[in-house]
């Protein structure tokens, strides 16, 4: 048997039958991962602290004492989220020397849950952008095809699991951090509803749109994952208190409702045909399961990225104005002044200067600069105050469709995984990757990407469910009515 | 100070006040809010703003606020946020700050500034708002190249209480500050010690100057580092002089020059410009999007309400109306602090000797407790044994003189006195026997043939001879004669001389 072939819920059910044991599959995985390193997924692993762990599990199962429903589960963790003790760098200089006295909510809780910390994976810096090529580490591979990208940013966890180096992984997704991957890399990626998963200990980005969420190889995994990482945290003020469902459970059974909302304005100008083509084929499959396939529109979406663009790097430019050096992370050896406009500085704004100067990546600079601009006196009006308004219109675009449908669908991507380079020099069209996505973060819903199709190249093509706020169950049954009629997601990359 | 006594000027005068809330944990984060602990040990990653952390709301800090503005009148808004204020200053973890910008939990209000000493004034300042944040860490520039940074006030619960400017003297600026801290320390939501920084306090002063052509206004200049309220006082009396004729000299009103920062200096007793900006800060405010927006409906406010109890100046109320005190006394036993007005409270509860009972509180309980640096609510004679010794001078067994060395003995005695065995050990009886008294009066007069022939010419006012020649019959009785009856026999005796003359 290949252990690294099996999806979360068999190595779990495995562990638990003394199939095999937990340091044995952390083995398989280890060894995996040492064998495809070229593909650059993690940016932190210690195979010694992952074995011990699973020797632990291995222990209090031989000892007869009460283990998690996660236990032995390798679980990779996106370089964002903070594990005490170990390194957390958000794929930036700035972080690279970065340890956390303190466990995210999501770590403690997959702790609780007998889980295996997994390796640190790789990710855009400061979770900023859509390739994995913004990292101070270097651009992951995209397991199906090494010249492409896995997308991003959280393009480490779903390359992770497509390249079966650990069964199922954590990411975070403001814009589609982990829709977009999840598409791209032919896995299942969650993007939960705002506060239904606690952020505490996940080093924001843009707080009011950032969620953590699985990436896994199918829908049961998914609600395996969900039920052990949900819930309200009294650290979290905006995390929501509603009870967890028995996801795992619920996922057999049918949605109480069946209309799908195929949205107008996700099929216009911009999208791959095979993609297209495989979305379509994926809405047929609904409709033969006895949906009701109507056509909505969403007539704000089109203001989406704009929006976004205002909102993310304005909450971006408060968030990350902690890092300068005084108390964490990089600070500059040398803050000599640079020029001679620097010289009436003081030393601490020059040292202030000096590390963010060094410490953070282009793509950083760029939105902190827009976000800064856009709340700036004589500007927020026309930038920031306006683009909540627009955001206002949005969540009332989705409000107004799901009084008719229960879900919505559409493409993840406009096109399958794009070469390494190709869109790096080009940040609006790395920005408009992430289209289809990014409105549901603006609306606080939940979205989830799901294999629907390989294109003639090979390259997975991902499609995305939405629901309302707090319909996870339904959204992943219907996504469980789709994988029993399909095998997309039991394909996996040819390495 | 001022060189003119009636300066051709009004100051016009408003203040913003920094109160720290007496909460045990910080504003968003767990580790306490001490004062005076070795710097950076009150420190949490929440309030260290380290990656991943977020805040979260202390609701004790928010009914404390809200209870303020409750008791200061002021409207509460049914829904209030929060916002973060963005600068990069090292005192500031995160680099922002989080506060309240344009949806403050309260607006509006006001705050009493009681009568003076002579009675004068009792008049009202507005507020503008009310607003919670966190407290900065505190940057403490040694005598090197160095600055140090102690994050133990960081994140502490901090509400600024913005007056509109409506004080018109410096006199006025102390008292409503005072009245201020009264009033929270009546709440006990702040201890308000200025020296330890718990209540800090700007004022924002400028002129309006009566000319031939009309009232101008010099320039408006806060006054920061106001460490106390005498400084308070002294900053805005050197202010508005300083103002006056600098406007002299240049003319420059507030259309000519901007707002301008002034420090305190208190020893050297004059305000310096402060470095200025080169560009106005921008704060780049925006709404707190890791906090929930915050819903104040009527039930809650009604809630607090009625935890809210009496207040400084409606206890100044009572005390005049119930007993008849005037505002003077009235005002001397409530500004003392609450454990003060509640030992009267408690003297007035068992003896209707309302006068007696404010004149003794105010004197000898409070400069003994004054003298001995204790509270009044640690006070050795408690109200009960206060309000039964003053009933037996009111009832006349003992005179004021002896009720006072009574008095005395009891606090010697401290707790446990037993106040008939001190009376009769220490012999406080007061002799009210007609017989001894008048031998008293006789031997007084014959020994003092000056103050008679004083009386006599009418060389010296009558009452005050009288009164002198009363003092030595006191002496000679021990100050135990019953004084009433003193002044009387001797008015008889002296009346009796004068027709036998």
């Amino acid at each position: 048997m290949q252990l690294t072939n099996l999806t979360a819920t068999e190595v779990v059910a495995g562990i638990s039958a003394r199939k095999f044991n937990a340091e044995e599959v952390a083995k398989a995985f280890l060894d995996r991962t040492a064998k495809l390193k070229n593909l650059n997924i993690y940016v932190h692993l210690d195979d010694e602290v992952v074995l011990n762990q699973a020797r632990d599990v291995d222990r209090r199962l031989a000892a007869g004492e009460a283990v998690g429903p996660l236990a032995g589960l390798p679980v990779a963790i996106k370089d964002l989220l903070c594990v005490q003790g170990e390194p957390t760098t958000c794929g930036s200089k700035m972080l690279a020397n970065f340890r956390p006295p303190y466990n995210a909510t999501v770590i403690e809780k997959l702790k609780a849950a007998g889980a295996v910390l997994y390796g640190k994976a790789n990710m855009d810096e400061f979770a900023m952008g859509s390739s994995t090529e913004n990292s101070c580490y270097g651009p992951t591979l995209n397991p199906w095809d090494p010249a492409r990208i896995p997308g991003g940013s959280s393009g480490g966890s779903a390359a992770a699991v497509a390249a079966m180096t650990a069964p199922v992984s954590l990411g975070s997704d403001t814009g589609g951090s982990i829709r977009q991957p999840a598409a791209l890399c032919g896995v299942v990626g969650l993007k939960p509803t705002y506060g239904r998963v606690s952020r505490y200990g996940l080093i924001a980005f843009a707080s009011s749109l950032d969620q953590i969420g699985p990436f896994t190889w199918n829908v049961p995994d998914m609600a395996l994952m969900m039920e052990a990482i949900s819930g309200g945290d009294p650290k979290d003020a905006t995390s929501l208190p509603d009870a967890v469902p028995a996801y795992s459970q619920e996922i057999e059974k049918r949605p109480e409702r069946l209309r799908i909302g195929v949205v107008k304005e996700f099929f216009g100008e911009g999208l791959d045909n095979e993609v297209a083509v495989a979305v379509h084929n994926a809405i047929e499959v609904y409709r033969k399961l006895g949906a009701e396939i109507k056509e909505v529109s969403l007539p704000h979406s089109k203001y989406g990225i704009a929006a976004y663009y205002i909102v993310a790097p304005a909450e971006a430019s408060s968030n990350l104005a902690r890092y300068d050096g005084t108390l964490f992370g990089h600070r500059a050896k040398d803050f000599s002044p640079a020029d001679e406009a620097e010289k009436d500085l003081p030393a601490l704004v020059r040292m202030m200067m000096a590390t963010r100067a060094e410490g953070f990546g282009a793509e950083v600079k760029r939105r902190i600069m827009l976000g800064t601009y856009a709340l700036s006196a004589g500007y927020a009006d026309q930038y920031y105050n306006k683009a909540l308004k627009v955001r206002r219109l949005i969540r009332n675009d989705f409000e107004t469709a799901f009084k008719d449908v229960d879900f919505l669908i559409g493409p993840t991507t406009p096109t399958p995984a794009f070469k390494l380079g190709e869109k790096a020099a080009n940040p609006l069209a790395m920005y408009l990757s992430d289209i289809y996505t990014i409105t549901t973060n603006l609306a606080g819903i939940p979205g989830l990407s799901m294999p629907c199709g390989l294109s003639s190249e090979g390259l997975p093509i991902g499609m995305q469910l939405v629901g309302p706020a707090m319909s996870e169950t339904a959204l992943l049954q219907a996504a469980r009515l789709f994988e029993r009629e399909t095998d997309w997601h039991t394909k996996r990359p040819n390495i | 100070m001022s060189t003119s006594a009636n300066p051709p000027y009004t100051m016009i005068v408003g203040l913003e006040v920094h109160v720290q809330l007496l909460t045990e944990s910080k504003m968003f984060s767990w580790t306490g809010t001490e004062f005076g602990l070795a710097p950076n040990t009150l420190c949490d990653p929440v309030n260290l703003g380290m990656p991943g952390t977020l805040p979260v709301m202390n609701g004790k800090a928010f009914n404390m606020a809200l209870k303020t503005a409750i008791a200061c009148g002021c409207t509460i808004p049914r829904y209030t946020k929060w916002d973060r204020k963005n600068y990069f200053y090292p005192d500031l973890p995160k680099k922002y700050q989080i506060s309240q910008y344009d949806l403050p939990f309260s607006l509006g209000g006001s705050l009493p500034i009681p009568a003076d000493k002579e009675g004068n004034g009792g008049k009202t300042i507005r507020l503008t708002r009310i607003h919670l944040e966190e407290d900065t860490g505190k940057m403490v520039h040694t005598s090197g190249q160095e600055s140090e940074v102690d994050l133990n006030r960081a994140g502490t619960p901090l509400m600024e209480i913005v007056s509109e400017p409506d004080i018109r003297s410096a006199a006025d600026a102390r008292l409503c500050l005072e009245e201020l801290r009264l009033t929270l320390r009546y709440l006990g939501v702040s201890d308000c010690e200025m020296q330890e920084g718990s209540l800090r306090c700007d004022a924002n002063v400028n002129l309006h100057i009566d000319t031939p052509a009309g009232q101008v206004a010099t320039p408006i200049v806060e006054i920061k580092n106001l460490n106390s309220f005498r400084s308070v006082e002294r900053a805005l009396l050197y202010e508005a002089d300083r103002q006056y004729k600098k406007w002299k000299e240049d003319g420059l009103t507030i259309s000519d020059a901007p707002k301008e920062t002034r420090g305190w200096s208190d020893p050297d007793g004059i305000t310096k410009l402060q470095r200025e900006k080169e560009t106005a800060a921008d704060y780049r405010y925006f709404p707190e999007p890791d906090l929930l927006p915050v819903v104040v409906d009527e039930e809650w406010v009604e809630r607090l309400r009625a935890e809210i109890g009496e207040l400084p100046r409606e206890r100044r109320h009572r005390f005049e109306s119930t007993f008849g005190l005037s505002p003077y006394d009235a005002n001397v036993l409530v500004e003392q602090g609450k454990d003060v007005a509640d030992y009267f409270d408690a003297v007035v509860a068992l003896t209707d000797q309302y006068k007696m009972a404010s004149n003794w509180v105010q004197q000898e309980v409070l400069r003994t407790a004054n003298a001995d640096g204790i509270s009044v609510a640690d006070f050795p004679v408690k109200p009960a044994m206060l309000a039964n010794l003053i009933a037996r001078v009111g009832r006349g067994e003992l005179n004021n003189q002896q009720g006072r060395e009574v008095l005395g003995k009891l606090i010697e005695t401290g707790a446990g006195a037993d106040i008939d065995q001190i009376i009769e050990a220490g012999g406080f009886k007061m002799v009210s026997d007609e017989g001894p008294i008048r031998e008293a009066i006789q031997a007084a007069l014959a020994s003092n043939p000056k103050a008679m022939e004083d009386l006599k010419t009418g060389k010296k006012k009558p009452d005050a001879v009288k009164g002198f020649l009363r003092g030595q019959v006191m002496k000679a009785t021990g100050g135990k004669a019953n004084p009433a009856l003193v002044g009387q026999l001797m008015d008889s005796i002296l009346a009796e001389l004068e027709g036998g003359a």
